[in-house]
């Protein structure tokens, strides 16, 4: 009967409760750190205003959009209109349950997991709420009722129905590699060591995978240069046009908690999770209080970096154009991700301990391939088609008008 | 018509392997943009803290906030020819002109507004005038609750001249002949035919 009340669930209980006031105070503060990297990269200071330099920034934010009037617009399906945030919100976060914090902690005889969920499927899980996150999209466009708000929706859909196969194909090599959907054994699996140095760090053995897993989680949490679905500048917004208000905030939050769900999932299948080489705390052997923090702080970092370079790539590079962007996820990842998944495939029969050099040679053979391909193929990449007739203009013929 | 000459047809540059993974200018462009966050954090960005710090203006040339100048006994410059109404291209200059108590000129001004809030600060005003009465200040912080606030008329216009009196002296080219409507000594004798009767 009270079989379930071990130690186990009042860590994890503990767990959520701080992960989730975690989460919500980064998701604003990375809003304030977008901000403050924006002017830095544009040789400005960034908010500074508010609090020693900027930092009360992003409470004043939350305020003002609390209290802001929040309208419902008469033409919309109220429901779903408000049901839209409220889903991309809380599947935003959900995502986090099935994330390793920190290894295992000694507590009493018995060692508990710091882990809010050790469900067997913890991949699927987290694929699977993820992809939850496209309805609140779509049902944000649609129920607005709005020709704009619709076809942002449209493109939303789109886009991440078009990312998710190169992504899965991605965890799929992940899986393939590890044998296993949990993504506790991912981690633990990923502390071994090459010869006693090297760490098997998934970005090792696939640092092409790693890489097209980059750029689809970018394109999954409609980060730039793939954030068209809320193009705010050319695309009329997008399918958050109508909001207001706090559900406008919680697309807003949703989107920051989405980058940071993203950033914890590159970190636990391609780099070790609270993993970090040559450091005593950070190995699986060690399980007290302190290690456990050590840990914590190092998937912290991790997920930080990802942060970063998310923020730094977005105010680097310009938007892509619809078609540019469903050509690269067809075109390219997907053909791409293929051969990384045949080379895993290979990988599995050679084993993970001996893989390094068949890995390291299978990954330049595909970007050989790649290379190959694009340098010969005739078809461009941005810009007029060659195929098309010539723009020349014909010999005009002047002199009396036609009657 | 467009010539055949004037038409210059593009080929778009093909881009090699390398370039068409866009890798590499991808991580070129992070450079530049890692290297502007570095110049910030490390040095200082290039922004004025505007309310604490001032930007060092040009005070010759700025174009700022009008004035009305007096000229050396205190009257208003201004002789009312409407040079600067007329030269004035969103018309936010409104005079009424009156007979001039003064022997040395016609006309003042009875009124003398400037809406504030139309001007788009040219200049030509200050340009057209002979008498260099009408002058732009390097103020540039005017703000007012209302728009009727942003009305400058005759007696703020003057106040202003007062206040910047000290830091943007009048300048004095005289172009008419009427004897003392500048602060520089007479020296020509005022054409016969514009010579008060």
């Amino acid at each position: 009967m009270v079989e379930f009340l071990t130690s186990q669930l009042g860590v994890s209980i503990i767990l959520a409760l701080v992960v989730i006031g975690v989460m919500l105070g980064s998701v604003a503060y990375c809003i304030f750190f977008e901000r403050k990297i924006a002017g830095w990269v544009q040789d400005r200071f960034g908010p500074n205003r508010v609090g020693y330099r900027g930092i009360l920034q992003s409470i004043a934010d939350g305020g003002k959009l609390l209290l802001k009037e929040d309208v419902i617009p008469g033409h919309v399906d109220t429901p779903l209109f408000i049901l839209a945030p409220a889903i991309i919100f809380l599947v935003a976060f959900v995502g986090f349950a099935a994330i390793p914090w920190g290894g295992q902690l000694q507590l009493g005889e018995n060692l508990v997991d710091i882990q809010v969920a050790k469900p067997d499927i913890g991949l699927l899980y987290i694929l699977g709420v993820a992809s939850i996150g496209v309805y609140g999209v779509v049902l944000g466009g649609w129920s607005s009722n709005n020709k704009y708000s619709f076809y942002g929706g449209i493109r939303a859909a789109a886009q991440m129905l078009s990312y998710e196969i190169p992504l899965g194909l991605c965890i799929l090599v992940v899986v393939l590699t590890m044998g296993t959907l949990r993504l506790e054994s991912i981690t633990l699996q990923q502390t071994e060591y090459w010869g006693g140095i090297l760490p098997m760090w998934n970005v090792i053995l696939h640092p092409l995978a790693f890489l097209v897993f980059l750029i689809t989680a970018l394109a999954e949490s409609n980060r730039m240069p793939f954030d068209l679905p809320e193009a705010e500048q050319e695309l009329v917004g997008g399918y958050h046009t109508e909001y207001s208000g706090l559900k406008f905030g919680m697309f807003l939050l949703a989107e920051y908690a989405h980058m940071i769900t993203a950033s914890g999932f590159i970190a636990v299948l391609f780099l070790g999770g609270w993993h970090f080489p040559w450091i005593a705390w950070t190995q699986p052997e060690a399980t007290a209080w302190y290690a456990v923090i050590a840990k914590m702080l190092v998937l912290a970092g991790k997920i930080t970096f990802f942060i970063f370079l998310m923020m730094w790539l977005r105010w680097t590079l310009p938007r892509l154009r619809f078609d540019q962007l469903l050509r690269l996820a067809w075109k390219g990842l997907i053909p791409i991700t293929l051969g990384l998944f045949t080379l895993a495939v290979i990988l599995v029969y050679v084993g993970r301990q001996q893989s390094l050099p068949w890995a390291l040679l299978g990954n330049a053979v595909v970007l050989a391939i790649v290379l190959a391909a694009a340098g010969l193929s005739q078809v461009e990449v941005t810009g007029r088609q060659a195929n098309l007739p010539s723009i020349r203009p014909g010999p005009v013929s002047t002199g009396t008008a036609r009657t | 018509m467009i010539k055949d000459d004037d038409i210059l047809l593009l080929d778009e540059p093909r881009l090699n392997a390398a370039e068409r993974l866009y890798i590499p200018q991808i991580v070129d462009g992070m450079i530049v943009t890692l290297r502007h966050l570095g110049k910030s954090l490390f040095k200082r960005p290039i922004t004025v803290q505007y309310p604490e710090e001032q930007r060092q203006l040009r005070v010759e040339n700025y174009r700022g906030v009008h004035r009305l100048n007096r000229d050396e006994q205190g009257r208003v410059a201004c002789v009312a020819c409407f040079m600067c109404a007329t030269a004035c291209p969103v018309r936010c200059i409104h005079i009424e002109a009156g007979e001039s108590a003064w022997d040395d000129r016609e006309k003042y001004p009875v009124k003398f507004d400037i809406d504030e809030l139309r001007c788009i600060y040219c200049g030509m005003c200050e340009e057209a005038c002979p008498v260099d009465a009408i002058e732009l200040t390097p103020h540039y912080d005017l703000v007012g609750r209302s728009r009727q606030e942003m009305i400058l008329d005759k007696e703020e216009l003057l106040s202003i001249y007062d206040g910047t009196r000290d830091l943007k002296p009048r300048k004095n080219p005289r172009i008419t002949g009427y004897p003392g409507t500048g602060n520089r000594p007479e020296q020509a004798e005022p054409p016969k035919d514009e010579a008060k009767a």
